[in-house]
């Protein structure tokens, strides 16, 4: 007994231990701001400025960005409505956000946003599932535009009124694939923000392999005869740079449904959405096409390096197909990452890319109460501005979803987010009614291929019936 | 399987021998037998340590070296844990899971020991039913009973929102039936004469659990309490649902932050890995012999 | 209360101690159990407002997907059992071949338990990924020690054909120290002197095994064994957290009832169908729960 009770006590004092650890932690943050001292204050944008702290004893220089304080009248308590905002974690989309809000509360001093963005990108789902049947959660939620019919179906999301969103007004000063928004004739949700598909590649590997660092691909031929010079062997054969991996749970099932199918001459689905077409004979051309980098070229998989994305972050893979927002992710995750990025090669004259956009909507819960409503339709209003849209690009990479912003020269010349930007005239946005299994069915079909030797085009047509089987029963339930 | 072959094989080279020197020869074999058996050990021992040894090698190394291939790092750093402890509230996920766990475990010794008692040693009408109604709860998936739980935390039969407290993450375990089935099983090894002494002692019924019952248990709690610590300080789905505050998630809620859009920074997730699996390992170590003692009991009684 | 029989008292002491306990499962477990059935009835939506009633429409699907070797679903209860008829014998032979072993030496037995129980009190989550790690196809440790020796690279849980093995090695592997313990106290629970009688009566070390060890071993075989069915029935976490975005693959080849349980309930919103899976999975439970019942009060 006595040992027993020597052990308790070094067990307890290790966990104590941990405890001390934490609440030094905790202290140290909340210290932080305290120390900051502001030198100057200018008004409006958030501005750098230079600040000394005592860290660990010495002095540090750092700069931190600092937003103006604005002196406003507090409203007393019963005034003030509070309303939700949710998202998924992710850093700069966060940060971008916080900037919105405050802007947003300094105008607006009646109303108050609650941020909840500590949602893991793989569980956002789940916690709207969990939170709509408790009569919580958000007022104002982000969702993948890809969504929108099935929340709409479940009656999650409101119409946004037409007096306030006039819908003229959207088709004329929102990028063309917001239309995508638009369903049973009303539109649900607005983004701040879309982004494009473009080809990433990596400068230094191409000088490695004896081609110009700065000539990337620009059409399909080349794109395939590049990315088997840029793959890199061992001895025993194994790949140890990939020229291009295709990453089809990642973003070449988009590639190749809105983007491949329709350079070989198909397209993927009917005008109204109804019908799968991708599986026709040009549809398959462009499903063998893709496969034959891994299945031929043997320019790389995305089972390597964890996925195709990873393996361009970590310098091992050469060209890589992504969208805009994974510059925010290379400037935080591979800073020293020598790469620059391009249109999307062009097949047989057509030049396509695939367009996509988290939104935002107003759910059911905030109709409930009018006060809350108006707060969450003004809320809406401020972050689908073009400024908001300015202040996303800058901290997300992700376009502004306002044609106005989004045609900015400045954007245009940027030699990273200008390809993206070039690509909005003429960017497809898939009408998904369960972004999810659709994407599983394409990647199923490209697995089935290349793991289980099925034939392409077969494959693809058990893709395409599965899919078909699904957006029957969804249209069943629409006129 | 192998030893039992080689048994066999022994066995043989034993027949075959001749008859002269049993003794000897039996010697040798069990000689034979013993090296073969430490053979066998130690390659299943590597089996379990190498993971570990490769999950902490990776913590440390750097970024860049993760897609080398070498075991050992070249240029080992702690920068990965600088990062995992600094940049993210991993201290507070320790923290947290630590005190979920314990209120759970504390609550499920308690009351399964008094179910447990109650099943045992009390005859009163409806206990099989009871009993069973306790038993089958045990076959429920709870996966299914998220949703339910989740409109129960929003909206509580007493006090305000369970949500983003350490009550609402403890609470659908802090009883369970496995506990209250295995606690029943040692219970009833509790003699009767003891407790009827007791009774006419004037010991009040909860004296009877709390100062005679418990005390005989003992090894069957702390095995219980090992379980139900281990299996709280893994859960996952439900701590993720019922918090939404960076600051209350526990710890393999706080993992999956590293894997995220972007795929997975290995070297992170190792280190976040070995910076949740380590302790329970020294705390593992320190209780070994209490900890399996009170395992084997469960196997032989339940 | 003085008023009471002594026996009358024990009851009502009996009721007070369960009030707290009972009311918690009927709150916390029977009743959310019995909406789970409710919303099987429905086709249910988390996000509507308003649920349409189906009747047993959920369940027509259901078998109709059982009946359909390429539907997910048909996939999910095959992979099932799958991982129950290949993890929990080969779990129980490891272990039993292992404690065995331990039995035999007389040094750093402690030492060999301690490290084959270690895996067991760790985290499944940090386990998933340290093994997803281990698995990689190029720079995981495997795949190092495979090149190392000239042997070709396997793609592990990359391969439709190897992915299922590939978890449930990782499930046997952090579950042996369990059933190692178990079995070692079992063991001692055989007295030695039925071994002396058996090598007086010329009975080999394989002899003795099969007459003496194994049918003594019975009821706690028997109760490993049900203990690993229900839970490699119920495998979730390992592969969540081992296959590319947690989708079960690659081509559904590992993917089980739970996972496909989770993904309907909160990927594609279809709660009705979700609890229908569940309910089928509480029914073949409760079968072998019954059956573990009948075994464990047989004597031997």
């Amino acid at each position: 007994m006595h040992s027993f009770s020597k052990k308790m006590f070094v067990v307890v004092s290790l966990f104590l231990l941990g405890g001390l650890l934490v609440a030094c932690g905790g202290t140290q943050e909340a210290a932080a701001p305290e120390v900051v001292e502001v030198t100057r204050v200018v008004e409006a944008e958030p501005e750098v400025v230079e600040v000394t702290r005592i860290v660990e004893g010495e002095s540090v220089v750092e700069q931190v960005e600092v937003t103006r304080e604005v002196e406003v009248v507090v409203p007393a308590d019963s005034e003030v409505t509070t309303i939700e905002y949710w998202q998924y974690f992710f850093d700069p989309r966060v940060d971008a956000m916080n900037r919105l809000i405050q802007q947003f509360e300094a105008e607006n001093p009646d109303v108050r946003v609650i941020h909840n963005s500590d949602v893991p990108y793989a569980d956002y789902r789940d916690k709207i599932a969990a939170s709509a049947p408790a009569g919580v959660g958000p007022d104002v939620a982000t969702l993948f535009y890809g969504w929108v019919p099935a929340w709409v179906d479940a009656g999650y999301l409101i119409p946004l009124p037409q007096d306030e969103f006039p819908p003229e007004m959207i088709a004329e000063q929102f990028s063309p694939m917001v239309q995508n928004s638009q369903f049973e004739g009303e539109y649900w949700a607005l983004p701040t923000a879309v982004r494009t598909l473009a080809l990433f590649w990596n400068k230094d590997l191409f000088a490695e392999a004896g081609l110009d660092p700065e000539s990337p691909p620009t059409n399909l031929d080349e794109l395939a005869e590049m990315a088997q010079a840029l793959t890199q062997y061992d001895d025993a054969g194994n790949i140890v740079v990939e020229g291009f991996p295709v990453g089809v749970p990642g973003q070449a099932h988009h590639w190749f449904r809105e983007v491949l199918v329709r350079q070989f001459g198909g397209q993927p689905y009917s005008d109204d959405n109804r019908t799968v077409m991708y599986n026709s004979p040009e549809g398959c051309e462009a499903f063998k096409y893709m496969l034959a980098f891994e299945t031929e070229y043997n320019t790389g998989s995305n089972d390597l390096f964890e996925d195709a994305t990873q393996a361009f972050l970590q310098g091992k893979s050469a060209l890589h197909i992504d969208g805009s927002f994974r510059v925010g992710t290379i400037a935080k995750s591979a800073p020293d990452l020598n790469y620059g990025v391009v249109e999307l090669p062009i097949g047989n004259d057509v030049q396509s890319t695939f367009g996509s956009y988290w939104t935002h909507g107003i759910t059911r819960k905030a109709a409930e109460d009018p006060a809350v409503l108006d707060a969450s339709i003004r809320f809406l209003k401020f972050i689908t501005t073009p400024e908001a849209g300015t202040t996303w690009v800058n901290k997300v990479g992700e376009l502004p979803a306002q044609l106005e912003a989004a045609a900015n020269e400045d954007l245009l010349a940027d030699p990273i987010l200008g390809p993206f930007a070039a690509g909005l005239p003429y960017a497809h946005a898939t009408f998904f009614v369960d972004e999810s299994a659709q994407r599983q069915f394409i990647v199923d079909a490209y697995d089935s291929v290349r793991l289980a030797g099925a034939d392409p085009c077969e494959a693809l047509d058990e893709a395409a019936a599965l899919e078909q089987e699904l957006l029957d029963e969804f249209w069943a339930n629409h006129n | 399987m192998t030893v039992l072959e080689q048994d066999r094989e022994i066995t043989e080279v034993k027949a075959a021998s001749s008859s002269g020197g049993f003794l000897e020869s039996q010697k040798r074999q069990d000689k034979l037998l013993k090296l073969l058996a430490y053979f066998l050990l130690i390659l299943g021992g590597l089996t379990m340590v190498i993971p570990f040894i490769w999950m902490i090698s990776t913590s440390l190394k750097p970024a860049s070296e993760i897609y080398q291939g070498n075991f050992f790092p070249n240029a080992a750093t702690l920068n990965n844990y600088r990062t995992v402890l600094l940049e993210t509230p991993f201290l507070r996920w320790y923290l947290n899971s630590f005190i979920v766990a314990t209120i759970s475990t504390v609550s499920v010794v308690f009351f399964d020991s008094l179910i447990g008692f109650v099943f045992a040693k009390y005859h009163f009408p409806l206990k099989n039913v009871m009993f069973l109604l306790i038993l089958s709860t045990l076959m429920i998936p709870t996966e299914m009973l998220l949703i339910p739980w989740f409109i129960m935390s929003v909206n509580p039969p007493v006090g305000p929102a369970w949500v983003n407290s350490y009550w609402g993450i403890a609470f659908p375990g802090i009883i369970t039936a496995a506990g209250a089935f295995l606690m029943r099983q040692f219970m009833t090894g509790v003699p009767d004469e003891l407790l009827d002494a007791g009774r006419i002692d004037g010991v009040s019924e909860f004296g009877l659990f709390w100062r005679i019952a418990m005390p005989l248990t003992l090894p069957a709690m702390s095995a219980l309490a090992i379980f139900n610590f281990l299996g709280n300080w893994n859960a996952y789905i439900w701590p993720l649902i019922v918090t939404s505050d960076k600051a209350m998630m526990t710890l393999p809620v706080g993992l999956s932050f590293f894997s995220n859009e972007n795929g997975a920074d290995w070297h992170l997730i190792m280190t976040g890995a070995t910076l949740s699996v380590v302790p329970l390992m020294i705390v593992f170590i320190i209780f070994q012999r209490q900890i399996i003692r009170g395992i084997a009991l469960t196997g032989v009684k339940g | 209360m003085s008023r009471l029989t002594i026996r009358q008292r024990q009851v009502v002491w009996a009721y007070i101690f369960l009030l707290v306990p009972m009311t918690f499962f009927i709150l916390i477990r029977i009743i959310p159990t019995l909406s789970a059935f409710n919303i099987s009835l429905h086709d249910w939506n988390p996000l509507a407002a308003e649920q349409t009633f189906v009747g047993l429409e959920n369940y027509r699907q259901l078998w109709e997907d059982l009946l359909n070797p390429r539907s997910v679903t048909h996939k999910a209860f095959v992979n099932t059992f799958k991982y129950v008829l290949i993890g929990m014998p080969i779990q129980l032979v490891t272990a039993l071949a292992i404690a065995l072993l331990l039995n035999e030496i007389t040094r750093m037995s402690t030492l060999f338990r301690a490290i084959f129980f270690i895996p067991f009190v760790t985290s499944t989550v940090a386990i998933a990924w340290v093994w997803r790690w281990l698995y990689q196809p190029q720079y995981g440790f495997f795949n190092v020690m495979l090149s190392f020796f000239g042997l070709p690279q396997q793609p592990f849980l990359k391969s439709p054909n190897q992915a299922l093995y590939s978890i449930t090695a990782v499930v046997v592997w952090q579950g042996l120290g369990f059933a190692i313990i178990i079995f070692l106290a079992g063991l001692k629970q055989v007295p030695e002197t039925f071994y002396e009688a058996a090598k007086i009566d010329g009975a080999n070390r394989w002899q003795s095994f099969w007459r003496i060890t194994l049918p003594l071993l019975n009821t706690t075989l028997v109760y490993l064994a049900v203990l690993q069915t229900i839970s490699f029935l119920r495998m979730f976490d390992y592969v969540i957290n081992m296959t590319t975005q947690g989708d079960g693959g690659p081509l559904a080849s590992t993917t089980t009832v739970t996972l496909r349980v989770y993904r309907e309930a909160f990927s594609s919103f279809d709660m009705g169908y979700a609890s229908a899976l569940t309910v089928a999975l509480f029914g073949i439970i409760l079968v072998i729960t019954i059956v573990q019942l009948k075994f464990l009060s047989r004597d031997y």
